[in-house]
């Protein structure tokens, strides 16, 4: 086996399973604090890629994309919240797919009437279209790499905020003992917009930085939630470290899959989950038995 | 095929053009003294992601009729526009539409390769003639072929056959080829490793995604390890201009030259940009092919139009030719089945492209040429495959 081919492929996996924990963790968080299974949350993510897109087409400037994807996404989840999903907390779970599975359709709608349904790329930003040796004569790009560190950023943020703040503890709480939460006197509505808002802007940034490694096309966030959905059953339901590990074991089987054993690759994941989950029914860093 | 990106500025003028197209086309006017006029339909799509290749068919198929005054076989010609927006799911009930309700004689369409089996199906079961004017899948002419159906385009194994034999010509003897896991896309790898062995070159590794994936890089990373001197590759529209921009990115393009099938490149340049250069492709048509009617067609696309005319305009163009040369021959009675056909068939068409003929199973006998991106257009330098037919596998035409 070609060493550097190898450890380029590495480098591909982690930086892939990075940007699906930008997914799954939102989409985690949503399920474990809500109980809301949000099927909506790829079109999240494809809002994310067509705003990187206009922004790109408008102003040349990408990088803006970035901040309006996290603050836009910020306040468009917490209308969401307060305007659409708080009224469905109650309600059975086949009302919040129903819910859910209709903004997919209207993110659709309102997507293919105001930019068409066209492929279109994405330029990756002026300042970082070079590549940089890696390994043994592969090349890897500077966008890439800007990517894999943006998403570590992201990800040791989300750990200090959620494991080292009064708010993330509130958070912890409300994802693993969510009787607690009103015992405690915490305000659930609160966490309820937060954790919406959060997960929302996660997804339009991981769409937004996910741009220009991949053309913006419709239907695009598809893929991704069935992926994100497996990351979040693999890690275990409410657990943030659980769609960390998850997503990097997740992205790194199915790049290597399609590397090495390209007949099996679109199985490997599935197969992977299956055997996790009769390992540990409940995902690999599933808190409660 | 390839849809061509627009940027997002210019999408709402499209549209609104394309509206405006249709609009223009107004209430059919009532017949004339001499008869009623020949009713041809033309099914492309007006909207949607193949927009821009369905206005530039039927604006080349309408230019040429406008050349011959109007008129087909001495009959009038009344052209009836259908939008089939590329979906699949309506492609029956279209057809439809324009046999029965409309009572379009002549079918043309369409450029979706899904789309296009409902109206392969419609001509073989009334024998209604139908011209393709793009679907570029390989069973309208081979295992489908029929008597009434005939393609002015190619199919998917035609360019990449050229560019396997190309690559083999040049001395290249191990070469990769890079595609989707879909039917165009495996038809095209057919291709390049026909043409690669019939050079005296192999296919070492195909590396296939699912359609339309754009996550390239295990693939990419396989590249440097297989020990080859050319990668070639399948890809149109947004995908191919990722996958271009990606080889060129990995550190690539410098060390193993990146070719394809013309897709990889048509209508791309612009966004592929300098990722791009020096980029070789084989296709039926290319930027600056030097012959007058190249010359005199791209001029008068241009008047009529204001866009420059593409490989997509000369297959329209190509259509109303084949069709009038078969209605010449029989005056215009389109229920003369067998002498239309048979007029059709034993063609020369004087296309922009070179003129071509068409091989047993009704597809274009055609030269394939090697193009490279050169700022910003794919010139042609050469002939990569001289009066190519497809092979029409498992065509038995009665």
């Amino acid at each position: 086996m070609d060493t550097a081919a190898f450890l380029a492929q590495l480098l591909n996996g982690v930086q892939y399973g990075l940007l699906l924990f930008l997914i799954s963790s939102g989409l985690t968080l949503i399920f474990g604090v809500m109980g809301v299974i949000n099927l909506a949350h790829g079109s999240l993510f494809m809002v994310g890629a067509y705003l990187a897109y206009v922004i790109a087409a408008w102003t040349g400037a990408l990088w803006l994309a970035l901040p309006l994807a996290i603050l836009g996404g910020l306040g468009f989840g917490a209308l969401l919240e307060a305007g659409l999903f708080r009224r469905f907390y109650q309600r059975e779970h086949l009302d919040q797919v129903l819910l859910t599975f209709a903004l997919i359709l209207l993110f659709e709608e309102a997507r293919s009437m105001l930019l068409g349904n066209d492929f279109h790329a994405v330029p990756v930003p002026a300042a970082l279209d070079f590549s940089v040796p890696v390994v043994g004569g592969f090349s890897y790009s500077a966008y890439r790499l800007a990517v894999l560190g943006v998403c570590l950023l992201v990800a040791a943020l989300m750990f200090l905020g959620i494991e080292r703040t009064r708010v993330g503890s509130a958070v912890r709480a409300a994802a693993e003992k969510p009787e607690m939460v009103d015992l405690l006197g915490l305000d659930a509505r609160r966490i309820h917009m937060l954790v919406f808002a959060a997960g929302t802007a996660l997804a339009m940034l991981a769409g937004a930085l996910a741009a220009p490694l991949q053309s913006v096309y419709p239907n695009m966030g598809d893929g991704f939630l069935i992926i994100g959905f497996v990351v979040v059953v693999v890690g275990g339901i409410g657990s943030i470290a659980g769609a960390f590990w998850g997503a990097l074991l997740i992205g790194l089987v199915d790049t290597m899959g399609k590397a090495y054993l390209p007949q099996v690759a679109g199985l490997a994941v599935y197969l992977l989950m299956a055997g996790i989950l009769l390992w540990r029914p409940a995902g690999l860093f599933a808190r409660r038995a | 095929m390839g849809d061509r990106a627009m940027p997002f500025t210019r999408r709402g003028l499209a549209g609104l053009a394309a509206g405006a197209a249709l609009a223009g086309a107004g209430p059919a006017r009532p017949a004339v003294a001499q008869g009623a006029p020949l009713k041809v339909g033309l099914m492309l799509p007006f909207s949607g992601t193949f927009a821009s290749l369905g206005e530039n068919i039927a604006a080349a198929f309408e230019m040429h009729l406008q050349e011959r005054g109007g008129r087909m076989g001495g009959r009038a010609v009344q052209i009836v526009r259908l939008d089939d927006e590329s979906n699949p799911a309506n492609a029956v009930q279209n057809v439809n539409r324009l046999v029965g309700r409309e009572r379009a004689e002549v079918l043309v369409g369409t450029v979706h390769s899904g789309v296009v089996m409902a109206m392969v199906q419609a001509s073989r079961e009334r024998g209604i003639p139908l011209i393709i004017p793009n679907a570029g899948n390989a069973s309208a002419t081979r295992e489908l072929c029929a008597p009434s159906i005939f393609r002015t385009s190619f199919t998917n194994w035609q360019p990449a056959y050229g560019m396997g034999l190309a690559l083999a010509k040049q001395g290249v003897k191990r070469a990769a080829w890079v595609t989707w896991d879909y039917a165009a896309g495996n038809e095209a790898t057919e291709g390049f490793r026909d043409g690669l062995r019939t050079g005296g070159a192999e296919l070492v590794r195909e590396l296939k995604l699912p359609f339309p994936e754009t996550n390239f890089q295990p693939l990419l990373a396989q590249i440097p390890g297989l020990n080859v001197e050319a990668v070639g590759a399948f890809f149109a529209g947004g995908g191919a201009v990722q996958f271009v921009r990606e080889y060129a990115a990995a550190g690539l393009k410098d060390r193993i030259p990146l070719c394809g099938s013309g897709f990889l490149t048509e209508g791309a340049l612009g966004e592929q940009g300098a990722a791009a250069e020096g980029v070789r492709s084989a296709l039926h048509y290319g930027d600056g092919l030097d012959n007058a009617k190249n010359a005199a067609f791209r001029t008068a696309f241009r008047g009529r139009t204001n866009r420059e005319a593409d490989v997509y305009a000369v297959q329209g163009y190509d259509a109303a030719q084949l069709i009038a040369i078969g209605l010449d021959a029989v005056k215009g009675d389109v229920g003369a089945e067998r002498e239309l056909s048979r007029a059709m068939k034993g063609a020369r068409i004087d296309s922009p492209r070179g003129a071509f003929t068409l091989s047993p199973s009704h597809n274009p006998v055609q030269n394939i040429y090697l193009r490279e991106a050169r700022g910003g257009q794919n010139r042609v330098v050469g002939v990569a495959a001289e009066a190519l037919a497809d092979p029409g596998t498992g065509c038995r035409m009665a």
